[in-house]
């Protein structure tokens, strides 16, 4: 059975963000990260605009519009200024072997390819087969968070996430209601600055932004 | 067999051996450019080199064994079968049939099997350092091209290199995902095993960090010349197997022999978009140190093995 055009452009898109996804989780420089995030931006926001194209659903084609403002733009922008005046833009994290990362990667994608598989026989959507590299994107953006210790890469790691949630409503039910949309949409932007401040505060209170210094609760 | 095809066979064999030294010297000079210097001696400066040393007479270590003798001859003989095997113009060469993508993997072994035991040969320090690291590369490579010619070999249900080609060029038109993923774990692959910047320097003499220079540096006259040589038919060999899976666009199909010209033209636009690119990355990116190389290589047959899942998620 031939599979339709869009949907190989969609599945194109669903491997490249697994890709990127990949990218990150092996990515030792911030500024790299960042760039890597708004790329993972502007290919959420293709692969919505193709869904929307091809099934008509005029509503996705807002949530392409917001995804390509608020993911590939906004967000990257308040990024690099957080890492220009936290003169932490050369920061490179030392992170310790990176080839078991990726293992544990690999068996979180195949965890969750098995795990989708029965979902998408049951989905009519054009984008049912996407929906497993979907939960390996959000699981492999909480890996992620795992394994960096310093607060900008979690953070990135966290906003990676939630574009794996979206991919996934996206494949799975064609979006959720704009109205739920524009709530994450917001909770992630007010999320952004909030973090932003407390990066600061976690600076002056402790030199450092390795949140490992945090784990102790009272100075001994 | 038709007399004309054993013909083009033979077309594409001598091609493939007397372009080798210029796709090295257009990397070169893309590469000069680049980096802002004029370049020495353009593009036919490889083939300079070549017959200089052809010219000079060789020296051999008293010790040398028999081995340390046939091995150029071996790896010039391995690879430029290797070059010629790959599906470049048409894919219907009486050769053909002899195109599967494990026996092209083979080859490549046995060429680096006896080129590390040459090394080793004759017993100096820098020779048995450079053939420990060369088959440090060389066993995280195999595994990880052989995975990628399995990405290939499932779409196309074939480990012959002639079907794979002919399904993914004269098929209908299909976006492959896997193939993403197999082709920037191939582009490493290549890096790794023609001793490209990120993994090795090929334009340095520098002790701590090279890789395959260091295993050819008793090599003098006739026998360096032949192991150079192999060097650029190699390359020409990886470029040519990469085009051949993910570009195979424009190869001529079989019994077309008005496709030919059209063939050779696209190959020659591909191969020079590829020196130029590879240049490129050569230029922006810094050497790696050597413990880094596992990681490099771990990632590539990673991205390799996620090809071969995507496949069965997305395309089956």
């Amino acid at each position: 059975m031939p599979i339709p055009f869009s949907a190989q452009v969609i599945n194109m898109c669903a491997a490249l963000l697994l890709l990127i996804a990949f990218a990150m989780l092996s990515q030792r420089r911030v500024l790299s990260l960042i760039n890597l995030f708004a790329l993972q931006g502007l290919i959420l926001a293709v692969s919505t605009t193709v869904v929307a194209y091809s099934s008509n659903q005029h509503h996705l084609y807002y949530s392409a519009a917001l995804t390509l403002l608020l993911k590939a733009i906004v967000l990257p922008v308040i990024l690099y200024k957080l890492i220009h005046k936290l003169d932490i833009r050369w920061d490179v994290e030392t992170m310790f072997n990176i080839p078991t990362i990726m293992l544990v990667g690999l068996l979180l994608v195949v965890f969750s390819f098995n795990l989708a598989a029965p979902i998408s026989q049951m989905a009519g959507t054009i984008t049912k087969s996407t929906l497993g590299i979907a939960m390996a994107t959000v699981l492999l953006s909480f890996l992620m968070m795992i394994t960096r210790s310093k607060a900008v890469p979690q953070v990135i790691g966290f906003l990676a996430m939630e574009n794996g949630l979206f991919f996934a409503a996206t494949s799975a039910t064609y979006g959720m209601p704009m109205v739920v949309e524009m709530g994450i949409a917001l909770d992630v932007l007010i999320g952004m600055f909030i973090l932003g401040i407390f990066f600061f505060q976690i600076r002056t209170a402790f030199d450092s932004l390795d949140l490992a210094h945090m784990e102790k609760l009272k100075e001994d | 067999m038709s007399f004309s095809a054993i013909f083009l066979q033979l077309i594409q064999n001598l091609l493939v051996l007397l372009a080798a030294p210029l796709l090295l010297g257009w990397v070169n000079q893309c590469r000069a450019w680049m980096q802002g210097r004029r370049g020495a001696g353009g593009v036919l400066q490889p083939y300079r080199n070549l017959i200089k040393l052809f010219h000079k007479d060789a020296v051999l270590a008293n010790n040398a064994s028999p081995l340390f003798r046939v091995t150029p001859y071996i790896l010039f003989a391995c690879m430029w079968l290797a070059a010629a095997l790959v599906p470049v113009l048409a894919t219907n060469l009486p050769l053909s049939p002899a195109v599967d993508v494990i026996a092209l993997v083979g080859i490549f072994a046995l060429a680096r099997v006896f080129i590390a035991l040459a090394a080793m040969d004759i017993g100096t320090a820098f020779g048995s350092l450079g053939a420990r690291r060369e088959m440090l590369v060389g066993f995280l490579a195999e595994p990880a091209l052989l995975m990628v010619l399995f990405t290939a070999s499932t779409i196309s249900h074939s480990t012959s290199l002639i079907t794979i080609v002919e399904t993914l060029a004269h098929k209908q038109f299909m976006l492959y995902p896997s193939m993403a993923f197999a082709a920037v774990a191939f582009l490493m692959i290549l890096l790794a095993e023609n001793a490209r910047v990120p993994v090795d320097n090929p334009s340095t003499h520098l002790e701590l960090t090279m890789i395959h220079e260091a295993m050819i540096l008793e090599y003098s006259a006739r026998h360096l010349a032949l192991i150079e040589w192999a060097s650029t038919l190699k390359l020409l060999a990886y470029m040519t197997i990469g085009i051949a899976l993910f570009v195979p666009y424009g190869i001529a199909e079989a019994g077309n022999w008005g496709g030919l010209p059209l063939a050779v033209l696209l190959l020659t636009l591909k191969l020079l978009l590829g020196g130029a690119g590879l240049a490129l990355i050569e230029t922006v990116s810094a050497k790696m140190r050597i413990f880094r190389v596992p990681e490099f290589m771990g990632t590539a047959f990673l991205l390799a093995v996620l090809g071969l899942l995507t496949h069965f998620l997305l395309e089956v």
